[in-house]
Formats: structure tokens, C-alpha cells, sequence
């Protein structure tokens, strides 16, 4: 099994592909890991990865320069539905549009907008370090308890059009969408491969998940 | 509810963990990367490196220092010390650094935080500021590891690095740095109240109550130690108990 964490110059891939590699290193059956942006790899990935950092539009013509990526991922992740996680930036790019410095087209993968957090002023923004996340019980949050931690770092966020699309919340004050689910498709807003241990654990769990 | 964040420290000085007292009298103690490991296991919510090596020689062993402890420590690790470029940044952001912190490079090239800020994400870009105070309500900013002075309010310059586009300030109190006698709380406040990005207070605490104040009457987002940590004589435990105690919000 192939699962590919896509590169695109993305600050945090490297630490993405070391939370990966330290984790399926301890699978029964681990994966081969491939850090790529090569669409005929893309094609033959079982599991796909798009970290992301910095800012919505940045990223979007970082993918965009890059000959076939973004074809190769549509297919293999909206054609043929194998395992998708979006994380922070690349979990917003699955949104329809983004309102970060001007108005930028998403995926259009999840139906909704990402937008600015709103906060009273005495809260900082970013919206910078460890928040409490609750969820909806779902297999990819397995062994996880309610009001666990997550490390954060973002000024805007995806708000979903549908409920059913966010999975979990955290606040700040206000409810802000700490994950996303579509079917196949996954995405957190917090980084995993800085929550520590609980954050290894997301990562078991989207090693593990096959989506129906 | 978002928490406080409790970041240790390394100096490091040709790959080796050191200990500042008011910038001088280094000792050593230690690998930093075993260090790193404790402090990830510990709870601490971040680390920071600080390279303080002299020459750029040396500095290759910072590089192999930050991946070994990026492929050991699941936390966010922020890297400063001599960044000059976006092309250092780019290195350490390649060798696992999840944020990096510029100092003197900014004072000189202001327009290196928004080329950065916009190349890599505000997120990505601390801005350190080793402040000195002047007079009342009033503190000048020191470049070059706090060996230069320089005619440059430290406020004005919070405000405006801000602006551009730098994601957290890392503020230093030169008057307090290896004293221990707590956090200049009315610096911190004073900056921490004029600008929405988080600051990071750093320089003099020396007890679990100076954490504390540092929140409290510092306004800070996040409180950086070193030597309190290295010799022992808090855990980061400690320090997060304590804070609970006090009705601080902190990852246990």
C-alpha cells in the first residue's frame, strides 16, 4: 500500500512526513511512503496527505505551477475515492473559496467558505497554540477523549455549509471547525504532526480508516 | 480555551546546549537533542533553539541538531540565532524547524519580515526583540545578541514588525535575562497590549510565581525559560501544576 504525502514546497512537509514515517513505522503492515508531486505517482497512491502552511492563495499557485497535480488529485481522490487528509492550508483548499487577502477558488471539494476568525479583541490572532477540540464520534478520532488538546496556528477557517461536513470543533470563543469529513475525504485545521501523542494517534487512525 | 503555552529554551552553541546569565558566562549542559526528547516528553508545548554559534562554519551542526529533534519531538520547534536570509529560512524550515525566529536581520532589513512572513506564512515568523529599558514606559531595542544598542523604540518596532506580517513577537527583557528575579511585566504588558499577535515572555523568571505574573500583569500568550528547566529545579510539570492551580488554563 502506497500513501503519498504531496509536495508542493509546503512548510511543513517535512515535519508531516516524520509524524507519518514515526508512526507507520509501528503498523503491523506498514505503508510505503512517498514524498512526491509527481502526478503517475499521485495515480498509484492508495492514501494521499496535502500539509500546508502559510497563506490560502500562496499554496493554491504552488499546486497550480505544478504540471498535472491537481488533475492527478482529482481523480484519485474525487474519481476513484481512495483516503484523502487535508491538513491545516490543505485541508482549507478543499473549500469552495477562500476570503484570505482577496477572494481565491478552493477544491470545491466540501461545500463552504473559508473565512476570518472572528474573536473579541483581547484574543490574539493567530489563533496560536494548544485548544481544546470536541467531536462527533467517528472512527478517524478514535481513542481520542473529548476536549483533547490540538496545537493550532491560523487566522481564517473553513466554515462548512453543511453541519454534517465538520466533525469537530474547537472554540475561541466562538465555535471555529477543527476537522472536516466528505466521504472519503478528511481534513484538520490543527496539526497533527506537532499534538504529540494525541496527534500520532489522528494519524493511526487515517492509517487505519478505509473509507466506505 | 486556548492555553498558555510553556516553552523551554536551548542555547546552543556548535551543536551543544549552553546556559546564558545576561548573554555570557556559558555553561554546558548538554545534548540537545536528548534534552529536546525530555522536554517533548515532560509536556512542554514547544521548544525553542537559539544558536548562538559564532561562526558560519559551525553552523552546519545546527542543521543536523534541528532534524535530528524534528524526527524525535512531535511539538512545534522554533530555530533563531543568526537567520539573516529567507534563504536561512528556507534551511531550517527544510531540516524540520516548524517556526523561525529573526533578531538582528529584522532591524537591519525590515522588509525581511513581510518577504518572509509572505514566503512562509505569518505563522512561520517569530520576530525576537531583546529590549532594554530607557526610561519610564520606554525600552530601546539591542541587536546582535544583545551586545548593540540601537536608537529604536521597542514598541514602535513591535507595532510595526506586526504590521507587516510577523505571526508572534518573542520578547526579551535585556534588564532581567539571567536574574531571576520574573518577567519585565510592564513591558510585557505594554506590547502585548498594543498589538493582536501573540508575545512570548522571556528573560528573568526564576519561580513558579513569576510564571504566574507573567500571564497575569504580562499579558503573555506564552512564557519562555531556560536555565530554571536545564538545572532542574522546576519540571515543566511543575510549572503547569502550579499555573493550574492558579486558574490558568495549560495542556496537562
Amino acid at each position: 500500500m502506497k500513501l503519498v504525502i504531496i509536495n508542493y514546497g509546503s512548510g511543513n512537509l517535512h515535519s508531516v512526513h516524520k509524524a507519518f514515517e514515526a508512526v507507520n513505522n509501528n503498523l503491523e503492515n506498514p505503508y510505503d511512503i512517498v514524498v512526491t508531486n509527481t502526478p503517475s505517482e499521485i495515480l498509484n497512491a492508495d492514501k494521499l496527505v496535502l500539509p500546508g502552511v502559510g497563506a490560502f492563495q500562496d499554496c493554491k499557485n504552488s499546486i497550480n505551477k505544478i504540471d498535472g497535480l491537481f488533475e492527478s488529485l482529482e481523480q484519485v481522490v474525487i474519481g476513484e475515492k481512495k483516503a484523502f487528509m487535508g491538513i491545516c492550508v490543505g485541508m482549507q483548499l478543499l473549500a469552495e473559496k477562500s476570503l484570505e487577502f482577496g477572494e481565491f477558488e478552493g477544491f470545491g471539494w466540501i461545500p463552504g467558505e473559508v473565512v476570518k476568525i472572528e474573536a473579541p479583541a483581547d484574543y490574539k490572532i493567530p489563533h496560536m497554540g494548544w485548544n481544546e477540540v470536541t467531536f462527533h464520534n467517528h472512527e478517524l478520532l478514535n481513542n481520542i477523549s473529548q476536549n483533547t488538546d490540538f496545537y493550532f496556528v491560523h487566522s481564517y477557517y473553513f466554515k462548512t455549509k453543511k453541519n454534517e461536513n465538520c466533525i469537530a470543533t474547537t472554540n475561541y470563543p466562538n465555535p471555529i471547525t477543527a476537522a472536516v469529513l466528505k466521504e472519503n475525504i478528511f481534513g484538520t485545521q490543527f496539526h497533527p504532526e506537532k499534538s504529540h501523542n494525541n496527534g500520532k494517534q489522528i494519524i493511526i487512525n487515517f492509517l487505519k480508516w478505509e473509507p466506505s | 480555551m486556548l492555553k498558555k503555552r510553556i516553552i523551554p529554551c536551548l542555547d546552543v552553541d556548535r551543536g551543544r546546549v549552553v546556559k546564558g546569565v545576561n548573554f555570557v558566562d556559558l555553561i554546558d549542559a548538554g545534548d540537545p537533542v536528548e534534552q529536546a526528547k525530555i522536554y517533548n516528553s515532560e509536556g512542554a508545548d514547544e521548544l525553542c533553539f537559539l544558536d548562538i554559534t559564532a561562526s558560519s562554519d559551525d553552523r552546519e551542526t545546527l542543521f543536523e541538531v534541528v532534524k535530528k529533534t524534528a524526527e524525535n519531538c512531535f511539538i512545534p520547534l522554533t530555530v533563531g540565532g543568526g537567520v539573516r536570509t529567507i534563504d536561512d529560512i528556507s534551511r531550517l524550515l527544510h531540516h524540520g524547524a516548524d517556526k523561525v525566529s529573526i533578531n538582528t536581520a529584522a532591524v537591519e532589513n525590515i522588509d525581511l519580515v513581510a518577504k518572509a512572513a509572505k514566503k512562509y506564512g505569518s505563522s512561520t515568523i517569530v520576530i525576537a526583540v531583546d529590549a532594554k529599558k530607557t526610561g519610564n514606559k520606554s525600552w530601546n531595542i539591542f541587536t546582535h545578541g544583545g551586545r548593540n544598542p540601537t536608537d529604536i523604540n521597542a514598541l514602535e518596532y513591535c507595532i510595526e514588525v506586526a504590521n507587516l506580517g510577523a505571526g508572534e513577537i518573542l520578547l526579551t527583557s535585556m534588564d532581567r535575562d539571567g536574574t531571576k528575579i520574573g518577567f519585565d511585566n510592564e513591558l510585557l504588558s505594554t506590547v502585548s497590549s498594543s498589538i493582536d499577535i501573540p508575545v512570548i515572555a522571556s528573560g528573568g523568571v526564576g519561580n513558579l510565581e513569576h510564571f504566574v505574573e507573567g500571564v497575569l500583569k504580562g499579558g503573555a500568550s506564552a512564557l519562555l525559560a531556560a536555565s530554571i528547566f536545564h538545572f532542574g529545579e522546576y519540571s515543566i510539570k511543575d510549572v503547569k501544576t502550579y499555573l493550574a492551580e492558579q486558574n490558568i488554563a495549560v495542556r496537562i
